[in-house]
């Protein structure tokens, strides 16, 4: 029998076959467009955007288009001796360009990036230009600086002619590309890249292992206590979740502040001395209290709803089996809230790690953290592209964070409230 | 939780003990909310309880902030009100339509990608605020919508959107989709089934999701700082800027006022949520 007899037909002809795949094609294409305009809107809006970001952080167009001859110029250039006469020619005639268009602060702010004192020469060589006269270029740029005809300045330039650069990225990690084009770090008092990431981590980390302490047991209280009272203490796990971030800051600002209550708590129980009260707030600990009681929701909503599906049964088995409370816990009760603890853990941790409004405010010098970083650069000094590559660096943490997190306990076994 | 009486004393101690953890934590949870009030009635300008507010004296409480709030003449608080209201009710009524429909796609058995999608649809949500006010920012300065109510309106749309998918997602996968084939195959076309049928059945889903993207947008400060100009300032932006400047007792009048809306925002989220499980059939 050949397969042309085996085939269905639909009433109207078709094979059913090509009349199945053609219904399923019509439901896909239906349930696409359903999701097409979020979708659409989020890719323009949201996906495109942070690819932006990515452009901005690697771009080094400017100096490039400001001196398009003299790169011209310098591609037949070695590097070892100083630059022929065509190179100062091109630079000569790029400079005038730029001098009538008034962009020559410019182009000395951006190669006194690469090189220290290109900005007081760059202003001798504007003023001296005027009185410039055609031919031999290279012998009056000379004349005007003794810098200009050190071959480590033209090196520098030379530098900055390709139209990307890593350096926003190694700025991030406190380290810049030196005279002769290697990577190094810079002097030991000017690290605070370095500091800001590993106390961004620190920062995560304990606040995260403190929420997972805290939780843990309210979690377990709320899931087996009956519900009349569960659902009264739950009131206090969602008021706060419910609560604007800024009022449980400005309440943490009150009760820490060195006036507050707090302090006056541990003064009337002698901790410390009345004129000896400890500042509590703008530093470190400020951050740690305020984001822990601030992301402790977070914390145990999944531990609750992964605890309330635990059979209190289980626990009885255990302990009829001979366990003690304590053994039967960690054997029996304790890895069945691992999904929890993962989604809690994950969810703080993930927070944490992007926090920009608590440390702003309760935080003070100490205990800022790189998000705030970035967003001094978006606002203050406009370094729109350091702040892009300092985000994609934080962002690629987190990712690197879900992966891995993939890995070992599955996204899947997530759960959420 | 009470012991059964052949508890063994160190059990009973550990209980005791645990319960007592469990107590300090909720008090954490819970205290700092509160200190908000009474303090927000102080007669005073500074923001420690007075020696007249301990005694209960009645003269040391007054009403003087919350006038200050409504009544101060350099008051900002009326015009962020106003624009946290309209920006507010906007960016929920725009991520409610994309996000339900959206939704309604993703629960289809047929939607290609769906892993895929679902990543990029809710990735506001996981990447970090920061980021995300970045990347936004970017666009709407080229798009020219920096600084205007409609800028932050779509901002706020794009971080309210994934709430409203993933409420509106587990409503619908609970939903019987025979109910709606029932409905076409009384010649109702699509769009009526789904305003007569499907909505009022997800409509809690809905709904919750709703709230979570209006309290997003409601709360929401590290975007708006980016984006928003002098005309554009919101509740959180007043309260950042206050709280950065000098801590005001008219700051603790506005809070306690988000304390109450948080209140009735959490109530309401509750026996949506109640609700929904009766109608889903979980019961506890």
């Amino acid at each position: 029998m050949s397969s042309e007899t085996k085939q269905i037909l639909t009433t109207d002809g078709i094979p059913l076959e090509v009349s199945l795949k053609k219904a399923e094609r019509k439901n896909k294409i239906k349930a696409f467009l359903l999701v097409a305009p979020l979708l659409l809107f989020l890719i323009i809006t949201y996906v495109f955007p942070i690819g932006d970001m990515l452009l901005r952080s690697v771009d080094d167009k400017m100096v490039t288009q400001m001196l398009p001859k003299t790169f011209k110029a310098m591609e037949k250039w070695d590097g070892q001796e100083l630059p022929e006469e065509e190179v100062f020619a091109a630079f000569h005639e790029d400079f005038i360009k730029l001098v009538e268009e008034k962009r020559e602060g410019k182009l000395s702010t951006q190669l006194n990036y690469t090189k220290n004192g290109f900005k007081s020469i760059i202003k001798k060589l504007r003023r001296a230009s005027k009185k410039f006269e055609e031919g031999n270029y290279k012998e009056q740029i000379m004349s005007v600086h003794k810098r200009w005809s050190d071959v480590e300045y033209w090196r520098a330039i030379k530098r900055r002619a390709p139209e990307v650069t890593s350096q926003k990225y190694l700025k991030a990690m406190d380290m810049y590309t030196n005279e002769e084009g290697k990577i190094v770090s810079v002097d030991e008092d000017r690290r605070i890249h370095r500091i800001l990431w590993l106390r961004t981590l620190e920062i995560a980390f304990f606040v995260t292992v403190f929420c997972f302490l805290m939780a843990y047991p309210i979690a377990h209280l709320l899931a087996t206590l009956p519900m009349k009272y569960s659902n009264l203490l739950m009131i206090c796990v969602l008021l706060p979740f419910w609560t604007s971030l800024l009022v449980r800051t400005a309440s943490w600002m009150i009760l820490l502040q060195q006036q507050g209550i707090v302090n006056d708590f541990f003064v009337s129980i002698g901790l410390v001395a009345d004129d000896n009260r400890p500042e509590m707030m703008y530093n470190k600990t400020g951050s740690y209290v305020a984001m822990t009681q601030i992301l402790l929701p977070f914390m145990v909503l999944p531990l609750y709803s992964v605890m309330k599906t635990i059979s209190p049964s289980l626990m009885r088995a255990g302990k009829s089996l001979g366990g003690t409370p304590f053994v039967a816990f960690w054997k029996v009760y304790f890895p069945l809230t691992i999904p929890g603890i993962g989604a809690g853990c994950l969810l703080v941790f993930i927070l944490a790690i992007g926090y920009y409004i608590t440390p702003a405010l309760v935080g003070g010098a100490s205990g800022t953290l790189i998000s705030n970083q970035i967003a001094f650069h978006m606002k203050s000094t406009l370094d729109w592209s350091f702040a892009s590559a300092m985000g994609l660096m934080l962002l690629t943490g987190v990712l690197v964070i879900y992966w891995l997190y993939n890995k070992i306990v599955g996204i899947d076994n997530i759960k959420l409230g | 939780m009470a012991l059964p009486k052949y508890t063994e004393p160190h059990y009973r101690i550990w209980h005791y003990t645990y319960l007592t953890i469990c107590g300090a934590v909720f008090f954490f949870l819970i205290a700092p909310l509160f200190v908000i009030f009474p303090l927000s009635f102080n007669a005073e300008e500074f923001l420690v309880f007075s020696d007249g507010m301990k005694r209960l004296d009645p003269d040391a409480f007054s009403l003087r902030w919350y006038e200050d709030m409504i009544y101060g003449t350099k008051n900002p608080w009326g015009l962020a009100a106003k624009n946290s209201f309209i920006i507010a009710i906007f960016a929920t009524i725009g991520s409610v339509i994309l996000g339900t429909v959206a939704a309604l796609g993703l629960s289809s058995r047929h939607m290609p990608y769906k892993g895929l999608i679902m990543a990029v649809l809710i990735s506001p949500m996981i990447v970090p605020l920061i980021i995300s006010g970045v990347a936004i920012f970017f666009f709407m300065a080229k798009a020219g919508l920096a600084a205007t109510h409609t800028g932050i309106v779509l901002a706020h749309i794009i971080l309210g959107t994934p709430f409203v998918v993933i409420t509106v997602t587990a409503t619908l996968s609970g939903f019987d989709h025979s109910v709606t084939r029932a409905a076409a195959s009384l010649g109702s076309d699509p769009v009526n089934t789904f305003m007569k049928i499907t909505l009022p059945l997800i409509l809690p889903g809905v709904i919750s999701g709703g709230l979570f993207a209006f309290v997003t947008s409601f709360d929401e400060v590290v975007v708006v700082l980016f984006l928003a100009g002098l005309e554009n300032t919101t509740i959180p932006i007043q309260m950042w800027t206050g709280l950065r400047e000098q801590l005001s007792p008219t700051i603790l009048a506005v809070a306690t006022c988000l304390i109450i809306l948080s209140t009735l925002i959490l109530v309401t989220a509750e026996l949506l949520r109640r609700r929904s499980e009766r109608l889903r059939g979980i019961n506890q």
